[in-house]
């Protein structure tokens, strides 16, 4: 890419198509890195009510914004269906229902004008978010943080994804949102608690679950269990913990436990890159911390801005194209998979 | 008029191909498979066999529910991105509309319907005359038991169609008895080509981008909110 010998080098642009939760998004993407449109509606709104997304109403909501989206993106992009190359896809995972209106719309429009068809995995798509900020060097370990995600991610070449870590119980959003809740904060949780955490100061002990020794793997229903004991047990000695104080103690809790891990896993691999993806890495606290240590063990450390890090469609697009340029289709019987595993698109 | 026709509301599966307005093929199962990995491939395997392709479509015709939400879901965002990527119509017709055409020579009411759990069912009263079948009330959801009893005022015969007739022969058999008209199984099927017939013949009204399933009901999170709404309301 950008050989000046080789201007007759067709670009690839790759329209993306992401309805895995409560958004609905879709993109166009050039040659995986530059994005012509990416167009997200967010549903958050309509679910706020309710304390959180509920499955039969975001299948409503895709089903109605589907076309819109399609068009603006288009619109945006300025291309023509004659110029795109392939449709990505979200195929899992995430809720079934909320899948299908991706997956459907997309093998519609690839039947109609004629095109590829490219399902993909979100947390693939989350970690090519970084591939638009930064062109992906490989060794690299990506955190995956998000409502529905915590995972450690290696990589040694594009499109082969090895999970070295995950989480056994809840997700790291899941967990910010429960304990949110118990605080008695709206939804969704986290961007309060990180607020918060930045006023208080980490003063009540909590646990950190490390797991076996070798182990990558992420545990944190223990420590939402804690937090409710703690309020619970100085409620009944009249005393009152500030607030800002347990947000700062429970995500000092969780951060160090993410951070730790993900910088010994990269110590093992050999590994000189870090991405963050997920939603969840739009944390502060979070940034801070991984900064200040990949800084310290001299490593490169990528996290893309916020409007690719919640779920888009410009990252499917992204890791659409890197699929597509390996050779990889998909067929007219694809499906929403709620449980999708990470693939190895390379055989 | 070329057009296609899709209906994945229920266990039963259907696509039809109209050619210059005529039916140049139809595709029907009824298997408990999926529909969003069967749709597609019926939809292209149809179509290459009457030798037609997208851009010859002028109308996508789709049963817009009640039925299953999922189903109707897959029927609907298919035909709606179909339609928008070909720049062509796309007209929606009630699933019960197109089974109560089973009955087009039926003289009496016809009451089409579709099982929804809990003793309840979708359904709405359907009439015939000279093969032109009309809506006397309209779609909706109650409970089977009550609808039957309403039914048996009418003082005609009424001739049930559905898929899910199995489940409820007995009670309507047991509320209605001679007055009711049970066809043999192969008549209970919703026919593709008559919802492509039906969806010619309508006029396009909306565009696709605002098209939406008729679901008859809130989701049920919804609903719920809404009563905690009301009785906040008059506990004030
Ligand atoms: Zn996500």
């Amino acid at each position: 890419m950008g050989d000046a010998g080789m201007t007759e080098e067709k670009n690839i642009i790759i329209l993306g198509i992401e309805t895995s939760c409560d958004e609905t998004a879709v993109a166009v993407v050039k040659n995986g890195r530059e994005i012509l449109s990416n167009i997200v509606s967010s549903q958050m709104e309509s679910h706020k009510r309710f304390g959180g997304v509920v499955p039969e109403i975001a299948s409503r909501h895709h089903v109605e914004q589907i076309t819109t989206i399609l068009e603006e993106a288009m619109e945006e992009a300025n291309v023509s269906f004659d110029e795109l190359d392939g449709i990505a896809v979200t195929e899992g995972p995430g809720l079934v229902g909320a899948l299908l209106i991706g997956v459907n719309a997309a093998k519609a429009v690839a039947f109609t004008q004629n095109k590829p068809l490219i399902g993909v995995h979100h947390i693939a798509g989350h970690i090519y978010a970084n591939h638009i900020v930064e062109e992906l060097t490989f060794p690299l370990l990506t955190l995956v943080v998000s409502g529905g995600h915590t995972e450690l991610v290696y990589m040694e070449e594009h499109g082969v994804f090895h999970v070295i870590g995950e989480t056994r119980d809840d997700a790291v959003g899941e967990a910010y949102d429960k304990v949110a809740r118990t605080l008695g904060l709206p939804y969704p949780g986290g961007p309060h608690i990180d607020r918060l955490s930045q006023e208080g100061e980490p003063t009540i002990p909590l646990p950190r679950a490390w797991l076996e020794p070798n182990s990558f793997d992420f545990s944190f229903s223990g420590l939402k269990s804690a937090v409710i004991n703690t309020l619970h047990n100085a409620k009944q000695r009249g005393e009152e913990i500030p607030v800002e104080n347990i947000a700062a103690s429970f995500q000092d809790s969780v951060i160090d436990v993410l951070v730790t891990k993900t910088l010994k896993a990269a110590e093992e691999k050999k590994v000189d890159r870090i991405l963050l993806a997920g939603g969840v890495a739009a944390n502060k606290g979070l940034r801070e911390q991984l900064s200040t240590k990949c800084e310290e063990a001299g490593i490169k450390l990528t996290i893309p801005p916020m409007s690719l890090c919640t779920d888009n469609a410009a990252m499917i697009a992204s890791a659409g194209t890197i699929f597509y340029e390996l050779g990889y289709r998909s067929n007219d019987q694809l499906n929403g998979q709620p449980g999708l595993e990470l693939p190895k698109i390379k055989p | 008029m070329n057009v296609l026709a899709i209906d994945t509301t229920s266990y039963v599966l259907g696509v039809a191909i109209l050619k210059d307005g005529m039916v140049a093929g139809e595709y029907i199962t009824h298997l408990k498979k999926n529909h969003s990995v069967r749709l597609m491939p019926a939809i292209r395997g149809l179509m290459e066999e009457v030798d037609i392709t997208p851009n010859q479509l002028d109308r996508i015709v789709v049963s817009e529910g009640p039925g299953s939400y999922t189903g109707v879901r897959i029927g609907v965002t298919t035909a709606k991105a179909m339609a928008w990527s070909l720049k062509i119509p796309l007209v929606g017709v009630s699933s019960l509309e197109v089974l109560a055409q089973n009955g087009k020579h039926f003289s009496g009411v016809i009451s089409p319907f579709i099982d929804a759990r809990r003793g309840q069912v979708y359904t709405g009263l359907y009439e015939s005359r000279q093969g032109i079948v009309t809506c006397v009330e309209q779609d909706q959801i109650l409970l089977h038991r009550d609808w039957l009893n309403h039914l048996k005022k009418q003082e005609k015969s009424i001739l049930f169609l559905s898929i899910d007739i199995g489940i409820h022969v007995k009670e309507i058999k047991d509320i209605l008895g001679e007055q009711a008209v049970i066809p043999p199984m192969t008549e209970q099927f919703p026919r593709p080509g008559e919802l492509a017939r039906l969806g010619m013949e309508k006029e396009v009204t909306g565009e696709v981008h605002s098209f939406s399933p008729n679901y008859i009901r809130l989701a049920e999170a919804e609903a719920k909110w809404q009563e905690n709404q009301k009785q906040k309301e008059t506990n004030k």
